[in-house]
């Protein structure tokens, strides 16, 4: 089979740092290929290589680039742009940047249908339909007069891969796609792009971090590090036997179904492309290296379909499985530290000139919570179900319409703030935003317990000191600047400065999202320490249920600022009840076993809690609704004495 | 003692802004985020020549700024009486340029008057242009005028290079001995341009300003390189002096822009709400009223209560200073919006941002999360509109002056100069030179403060980064 893509050892510079280092591959027609690695390690920088679409200072090298024969490298750059959208096309991570806002989504379909098929007026439209029918935009004619803000994430998306499908390009390459997606919507694009692949014999260039996705949509799979590949091989073998060490922690870092024990970590971090590599660019983190591994940069060797630069490929170890252990440590339920009943958030929403409130943004309607000491419950649900809302509610950061917060035993009001905040502090998302640029490290610790005097102030500085050497970062931290650390680090200087005032309760909203796989799981590892050390509660707020299983003792699943069911952890993502929550946990992509084609897919997007569904919030989504969920609200259903579920079907049995 | 102190108002305030200019630059060499950007600049030859330019235009602003009356000869030692005329070290430095008067027009270079005058030749009363008092007062006959013209400018041209060459040897050997390295191999790195700044260029443009001082110092000698004005004073000189009042109207005006500008902005952005509104409409009138209108009403008050109370004003300096600064803070008050609203939106993101709700979640007050969190964070765009402003403000006292609101008509100024020049342009030929000498230093300084500006945004402007 001749390859539809051919790239030979590409190197690509950018402002003078090695980006790409001699990558090769092949992409055969109608066959899709996983690059797979950590964030900096130049997948996307690939990509755009091969595009020609680098950034400014940036550079190819050297290599070839063939595409069925035609050498893109050295075609000049008007024949070039025919080529771009023509016969490969991409699609970026980001929906939201790569639409344009104020064109309509027809007329920005139809630009592409312009340029490479010669298609205008009403047969540009005509197509623009067809297309966005393709990948599986429901009504699709109204959708051609709408403007991007008006779509969802995940309609976006799809329409920016119908503009990708508008040359009928033979190579498809998709950076990201769905990383800036819920699960649900993942799963959703997901399908489309293995249909359309099936039905056009496209190849594909797929690049993510996530093995999930690799592992249900990627026939090959090369490993990428440091600008080099390590790893090559079908998808089936590099599951079943990876082959560089890498590879294998990778596996072992994630969090896997049924797993309870420590994860795997790998120490350290990507290394900078900046510096000169002697021997294998992996070595320093890998605990097979041998002195060779440091002298001398291992070439390919091949095992059966894989390929890997390994000197000690083979030697290896045979993988290990890891024992699905019970939950150890699962301690006799404590009394409650936090009670939260009723809670609402309701934001108004103001009209016209004198500002009148014309209704309600109903972000969290009516949630009662009950966490206890040492304890984790996990919040879980769609973005924009109002989960970060009730974090920041509980802090009193967002001020809460109605509801009552008591935390070990006391009730909080406006005037205790002072000691809420001593007991309780958050953990952000992005470990990039959520430390002040302009501070020093011992400052952004200090300022915790300077405003809620915590201990003597001349004792502080030693404070300081405890706390970085207890979140595992190095004695000299304090009096550097936030951005000479890795995003993993910064996570734990922002632990750090929660656990600053000595909390009881913390709550952590989406830590390990911003971070990769191998760092996400030294900042789990941490989290769980740090709870069996110091007897914390977690609010655990994520979309990630993987990581769900891992730490969370409790679930609450989210939908439209409800809750629908609450149980316990194992319980609800093995045996969910409510039909959204069984859609959430199939949605989810799986690294052992191939989830069925015919997994229960939702359909549509969460509804605005503006103007809620009446009846069951849930019943446009749900594919066993009837008419009693039409009509009212469903109360709750014990389904046992820990876990309940809020469903007609249940209740009714 | 021959003289006494004065001290205008402007010239305290440009010597407090001096010190807090010094203060920031010691905070900034503190701080690494900070200084990280102006070792960028730095980096910049188009950048660094124009701070040299700048700093030329700086040193004769601050020199003009000292200011002293002389006691008059004829008081006595015990009982002295001080001259109403104000000076400044400047005008001591410059002798003779400002004492060398002719009775009315003169072009550059000339040596006879620009009106013919009845004079008296051989005895003879004839119509004729007559010999200036000072310029080319030492030739015999106009025929010599052009050749010592040449002769002069090569003989500056010599010692400007001479100096500069000197000058350069010096550094050269200061340099090479400090690194240990010999002076030849110093001389090839500054050649390949690899010593880490912008040499080659600093060293031209010094190489550049030298000879134009020595030229212009032989010239100045001897005739009026930009001619003389109405009532016969040297135009180079007033336009010398002009640069102090370009300087402290650039200046002293962001003085008061900045307080104004950062604390509404940051406010408004950061409570939002009733506060934000309410700050809004005030820039929003603010805005709608013409500035002109405002700075002529501002400027007409203190020129009454000027004359009103001439006890309080001993000088004629004085008078004018004091309308100096009034044009200063109303120009202040009325031009603070850009720069707040800037800072209002810049802030309404940062206010959403999660180390402003992680200290919130420690309690942390208002005052203390806008001193450390959003301060800081806006502060390279205070700088940038700080660099930006400045050549729109210089321009702006020109254009107010010719209006007739600006600066006080006694004052030198560029402004003024121009008003003056404006209705000779009808004449025939035309008396250009003032035109021509307002217009040649307002360019240099404006061009040298817009080039500074570019490089001082491009290395804060985070989307720059990449490119540096």
């Amino acid at each position: 089979m001749t390859a539809l893509l051919e790239v030979r050892g590409l190197v690509t510079e950018v402002g003078g740092v090695r980006v790409v280092d001699g990558v090769s591959f092949e992409i055969a027609p109608g066959e899709t290929y996983a690059l797979l690695g950590e964030s900096g390690c130049g997948k996307s920088m690939t990509a755009l290589s091969l595009m020609r679409l680098l950034p400014d200072g940036g550079r190819v090298v050297s290599g070839t680039v063939e595409l069925e024969g035609t050498k893109l490298l050295t075609l000049p750059e008007r024949a070039m742009r025919q080529m771009r959208g023509g016969r490969m096309a991409m699609i970026f991570q980001e929906p939201m940047l790569a639409l344009n806002p104020v064109i309509r989504v027809g007329e920005q379909i139809g630009e592409a249908l312009a340029l490479h098929r010669n298609l205008t007026g009403g047969a540009a439209r005509e197509a623009a339909r067809g297309l966005l029918d393709a990948v599986g935009v429901p009504d699709a004619t109204r959708r051609l007069d709408s403007y991007p803000f008006e779509l969802s994430g995940g309609l976006r998306q799809r329409v920016m891969i119908a503009m990708a499908l508008a040359g009928q390009p033979e190579l498809l390459i998709a950076d990201e796609p769905t990383t800036a997606l819920d699960v649900t919507m993942q799963a959703q694009v997901l399908d489309v792009l293995r249909a359309l692949r099936r039905e056009r014999r496209m190849g594909m260039l797929l690049i993510t971090h996530d093995l999930g996705v690799v592992a249900q949509n990627a026939d090959r799979v090369g490993l990428m590090y440091a600008g080099e590949l390590l790893e090559e091989g079908t998808r089936e073998a590099f599951f079943a036997s990876p082959q560089h060490p890498y590879s294998r922690m990778l596996f072992e870092a994630l969090p896997r179904p049924g797993d309870s024990g420590r994860l795997a970590t790998i120490p350290g971090q990507v290394p900078r492309l900046d510096g000169t590599f002697t021997g294998c660019r992996f070595a320093p983190r890998c605990p097979y290296a041998v002195a060779r591994c440091r002298e001398e940069s291992p070439g390919w060797q091949s095992f059966g379909t894989q390929r890997v630069r390994c000197h000690r490929a083979g030697e290896l170890p045979a993988v290990d499985v890891r024992a699905a252990g019970e939950r150890t440590g699962a301690a006799p339920p404590a009394a409650p530290l936090l009670q939260v009943d009723g809670l609402k958030v309701h934001f108004p929403i103001r009209r016209g000139l004198l500002q009148r409130t014309v209704g309600y943004l109903r972000a969290v309607d009516d949630v009662s919570l009950v966490i206890e000491a040492g304890r984790t419950l996990a919040l879980v649900g769609e973005s924009g179900c109002g989960k970060t809302t009730v974090g920041k509610a509980l802090l009193h950061l967002i001020e809460p319409t109605a509801g009552r917060i008591a935390l070990a035993g006391e009730v909080v009001t406006a005037t205790g703030l002072q000691r809420l905040r001593r007991r309780s502090q958050m953990v952000f998302q992005d470990p990039f935003s959520s430390l002040n640029p302009r501070m020093r490290v011992a400052d952004i610790l200090l300022e915790g317990m300077d405003a809620l005097h915590v201990g003597e102030a001349g004792q502080r500085r030693a404070a300081v000191a405890r706390l970085l050497q207890q979140v595992g970062l190095p004695d000299d931290a304090g009096g550097r600047y936030p951005h000479a650390f890795s995003g993993g680090q910064r996570q734990r200087i922002a632990i750090a400065r929660a656990l600053a005032v000595s909390p009881q309760f913390v709550i952590c909203d989406e830590p390990t999202s911003a971070l990769d796989v191998s760092v996400q799981a030294q900042i789990l590892n941490l989290l769980k320490d740090l709870q069996d050390e110091l007897g914390l509660a977690y609010l655990f707020i994520t979309h990630n249920l993987a990581v769900v299983e891992y730490l969370a003792h409790r679930v609450a699943v989210m939908y439209l600022g409800r809750i629908v069911e609450s149980g316990p952890a194992a319980q609800v993502l093995h045996a969910p009840r409510h039909p959204y929550t069984q859609a959430l946990v199939a949605a989810v992509p799986r690294v052992v076993g191939t989830a069925a084609d015919t997994a229960l897919r939702l359909a549509g997007d969460q509804p605005s809690p503006i103007d809620p569904p009446p009846g069951c919030h849930f019943h446009p989504r749900c594919p066993q609704a009837d008419a009693r969920c039409r009509e009212t609200y469903p109360e709750a259903t014990q389904v046992d004495a820990t876990h309940w579920v809020r469903c007609h079907i249940i209740a009714g049995g | 003692m021959n003289a006494q102190a004065v001290v205008l108002w402007t010239d305290a305030l440009v010597f407090l802004l001096l010190a807090v200019v010094a203060g920031l630059v010691w905070t900034i060499r503190r701080q690494e985020h900070l200084r990280a950007p102006w070792g960028a600049v730095a980096q910049r030859p188009m950048a660094m020549a124009a701070a040299l330019v700048l700093a030329v235009f700086v040193a004769i602003g601050l020199l003009d700024s000292l200011h002293y009356r002389e006691r008059l000869p004829d008081s006595s030692a015990d009982a002295p009486q001080y001259s109403v005329e104000v000076l400044s070290v400047f005008d001591a430095l410059v002798g003779e340029l400002r004492t060398q008067k002719e009775k009315t027009y003169s072009a550059p270079l000339a040596m006879q008057l620009y009106a013919k005058e009845f004079v008296e030749r051989d005895g003879v009363t004839v119509r004729d242009y007559p010999r200036l008092v000072h310029g080319g007062a030492h030739l015999a006959d106009a025929a010599a005028r052009q050749p010592d013209i040449v002769r002069r400018v090569a003989a500056g041209l010599a010692q400007g290079l001479a100096a500069s060459l000197v000058a350069f040897a010096a550094l050269a050997v200061w340099r090479a001995c400090r690194a240990g390295v010999a002076v030849s191999a110093w001389l090839d790195d500054w050649r390949a341009g690899r010593l880490g700044w912008p040499a080659r260029t600093l060293t031209g443009m010094v190489t550049l300003l030298a000879v134009l001082g020595a030229v212009l110092l032989q010239l100045t000698d001897v005739y009026h390189v930009f001619g003389t004005d109405k009532v016969g004073q040297d135009v180079l000189y007033i336009s010398l002096k002009s640069i102090r009042t370009g300087l402290v109207i650039g200046t002293l005006t962001t003085l008061v822009t900045l307080p104004l500008a950062i604390v509404f902005g940051i406010v408004a952005g950061y409570f939002r709400g009733w506060i934000d509104d309410a700050i809004q409409y005030v820039y929003t009138v603010l805005n709608s009223i013409p500035g002109v209108l405002l700075i002529a009403a501002a400027v007409l008050i203190v020129q009454v209560y000027v004359e009103s109370n001439p006890q309080s004003f001993d000088t004629a300096a004085a008078r004018a200073d004091i309308r100096l600064l009034a044009l200063c803070v109303i120009m202040g008050v009325t031009s603070w919006t850009g720069l707040a609203r800037l800072l209002r939106g810049e802030t309404l993101k940062l206010r959403t941002l999660d180390y402003v709700e992680a200290a919130r979640a420690f309690g942390v007050s208002h005052a203390r999360i806008i001193g450390r969190h959003v301060f800081p964070n806006v502060f390279h765009l205070v700088l940038i509109a700080i660099v930006l402003d400045f050549s729109g403000l210089v321009l702006a006292e020109a254009v107010l002056s010719y209006v007739g609101v600006g600066v006080d008509p006694t004052m030198h100024s560029w402004g003024n100069m121009i008003n003056g020049a404006r209705l000779e342009l009808a004449r025939e030929p035309v008396v250009w030179w003032q035109l021509g000498a307002a217009f040649t230093f307002m360019f240099a300084l404006v061009l040298a403060a817009n080039l500074f500006a570019d490089g001082v945004r491009d290395a804060f402007d985070p989307r720059m980064g990449g490119r540096r």
